[in-house]
């Protein structure tokens, strides 16, 4: 008799610390989203502009591997878009379009057969494929070959996903990606969808025998990824205008990427972003620094900073916040 | 697209080939007594034999040690970092997530590459007045005395290291603690120094390869990485964990790679080995002598 009414208190006592803390964190995510989006009207150094620009990109490319959790080197998929688009004249967006499906097409057919493997075998043969798709691009012609491809310029606009005289389109496209990129993943996080990829990702076997189709749900998380990679990279190809196989299919790249996700926090919605808004100004940093030396001093803070994560925190930074926020 | 080449070209290149096998066996072996022993792979492992073409570059370059005389100083060395190595790093992720296991080797190799760069340059290096040195001629055609003395050489590393893997007291500890941990703890086996020393004779054995291949190899930052593919996919092809069916895949490998190179073309060759390696794996994905 007694007993209802202090648990009730506690229930609503836990129930409006809650919501106190779910206002909180709508408010602190309005701030982000008014701060970047203020972003390039306050500060309006073009190299700090572009530095948020690969923030965004590199948070956007590792949280898509990070829905994937796996080790493909998929970024060589997003060079399809460009090459579309190049050959027969289309138009970026045509292009950008076309690249989703082909790179989801793409990471089926090589997802299929991989995912059969289990853990060191599969990410063994994601490398193997690495490697043969470069050694494909750099001796293939229809895509540049070793020389890479050149965009050709064209007049500014929405259309053509080229802007010269001002560079703000380029950063908003991509905040929107990258904006997409968290929502779908925090969608993910929470349906069934998410608790299937957890569930795959702790123990496969385990998983199975519940009844969860487990290739399937690989095939989606992969076909997600996919889609997302292959979006960041057209924007990487507008942005830049040039590709060639060693800037984009190399394995340094993908270590890039994951190396954020990994420092960042694994499975987590804020750790790639975390991860990559420390890492990219770093390398910068870095670059800056002993530029120009060939030391690649960057690289060797990168390996140091992958091998003590994976040691001592390998729930990465957003972890450790948890941890210590958590009452 | 195939180009028969004459049958002289054939032999040799099939010649070369399992020469070049014979060496990728025992960077291999190294990388499957690891695994064996605690289901971890090592993705140093390029970055380790980099080492131990460095090590024998310096003898040469600072003492004028010859590469077949520094042997033993590289093993030695390759010893200790990977003994290092088990008791700084893996010790402490033996029992963490997958994720863990895989990307503190994956931060190590690139520590040790760019720390390569960092301290000696990517200058691409070489020894270059060895005692062993040009053409010798085998079964009628002509290969590299240093790359048959590696080969040789590697062979016989190899079957030492079998030899001491199976005929030694250690060495059946050693295979103990692979098979059943708990069991070997129980039977009075140090599983600690056990892990310890798989670790320092898997670095040695590219200890051994490296001070070969730094005979008549170039010696820079990133040679590793190419050495430790090949090694990835003769070790699945093999079987995780078995020391007798590297030496098979090694020989297998160092073929198809020839005759990739020869057939399709020399930009290809690599690309054979790895389509290989993915069949393989999908067809049998224990490998050829695999257990797992």
């Amino acid at each position: 008799m007694g007993t209802g009414e202090p648990v009730t208190a506690v229930k609503a006592q836990e129930g409006t610390r809650a919501s106190v803390r779910r206002v909180w964190g709508m408010g602190l995510l309005a701030v982000m989203l008014l701060a970047t989006l203020a972003f390039p009207w306050v500060d309006r150094l073009p190299y700090h502009r572009d530095l948020v620009i690969r923030v965004f990109l590199y948070a956007m490319l590792a949280q898509a591997w990070n829905i994937l959790a796996g080790y493909c080197g998929q970024i060589s998929l997003a060079y399809a878009s460009s090459v579309l688009q190049m050959r027969w004249g289309w138009n970026p967006w045509v292009g950008l379009g076309a690249g989703i499906p082909v790179a989801v097409a793409l990471s089926m057919a090589i997802g299929y057969p991989c995912f059969r493997l289990r853990g060191h075998y599969f990410a063994i043969a994601t490398i193997a494929i690495g490697e043969i798709v470069q050694t494909l691009a750099i001796n293939w012609d229809f895509i540049g070959g070793a020389r890479g491809l050149t965009l050709p310029f064209q007049k500014d606009s929405l259309l053509a996903f080229q802007f010269h005289t001002s560079k703000y389109p380029y950063y908003y496209i991509v905040l929107a990606l990258l904006i997409l990129c968290l929502l779908v993943s925090w969608r993910i996080e929470r349906t069934r969808l998410g608790y299937y990829f957890r569930a795959i990702r702790e123990d496969p076997e385990a998983a199975q025998s519940v009844g969860i189709p487990i290739t399937r749900y690989k095939l989606i998380a992969m076909a997600v990824s996919a889609a997302f990679v292959s979006a960041g990279g057209s924007f990487y190809a507008q942005y830049v205008l040039y590709l060639d196989p060693d800037s984009v299919l190399p394995l340094s790249l993908s270590i890039l990427i994951c190396l954020l996700a990994v420092v960042g926090g694994v499975g987590t919605l804020w750790g790639p972003l975390v991860g990559a808004a420390l890492l990219i100004p770093l390398s910068e940093f870095t670059r800056i620094q002993f530029g120009g030396t060939g030391r690649a001093v960057d690289l060797l803070i990168y390996g140091a900073l992958l091998t003590l994560v994976a040691v001592f925190q390998p729930a990465g930074l957003v972890g450790l916040l948890g941890r210590r926020g958590r009452p | 697209m195939l180009t028969i080449p004459p049958p002289d070209v054939l032999v040799q290149g099939i010649l070369s080939g399992i020469l070049m096998g014979f060496v990728y066996a025992l960077i291999a072996a190294g990388l499957s007594l690891i695994f064996g022993l605690m289901e971890i792979v090592n993705f140093a492992h390029g970055e380790f034999l980099m080492l131990a073409m460095y090590t024998t570059f310096w003898a040469y370059a600072l003492f004028g040690l010859d590469p077949l005389v520094s042997v033993p100083l590289s093993a030695g060395v390759l010893f200790l970092v990977g003994w290092l190595t088990y008791r700084g790093i893996i010790r402490r992720i033996l029992g963490g997530p997958m994720l863990a296991q895989i990307f503190a080797t994956f931060g190590l190799a690139i520590f040790l590459r760019a720390g390569a760069q960092f301290l000696w340059t990517p200058d691409f290096r070489q020894v270059t007045r060895a005692w062993v040195q040009g053409p010798v001629r085998m079964l009628g055609v002509s290969v590299g005395l240093p790359q048959a003395v590696a080969s040789v050489a590697c062979l016989v590393a190899f079957g030492a290291l079998y030899w001491f893997i199976t005929r030694t007291e250690t060495g059946v500890a050693l295979e103990a603690t692979a098979q059943d941990r708990q069991a070997a703890e129980l039977m009075g086996i140090n599983t600690e120094r056990m892990f310890a020393l798989g670790w320092g004779i898997g670095a040695a054995c590219v200890g051994i390869a490296g001070a070969f291949l730094a005979n008549f190899f170039y010696v820079f930052p990133h040679v590793g990485s190419l050495f430790a593919l090949i090694a990835y996919v003769t070790v699945a092809l093999g079987g995780f964990g078995s020391i007798p069916g590297s030496l098979v895949a090694g020989v297998i490998i160092g073929v198809i790679e020839v005759l990739g190179g020869l057939l399709i073309a020399p930009a290809f060759k690599y690309v054979a080995v790895f389509v290989l390696y993915l069949v393989v794996v999908l067809l049998r994905p224990q490998g050829l002598f695999g257990k797992f």
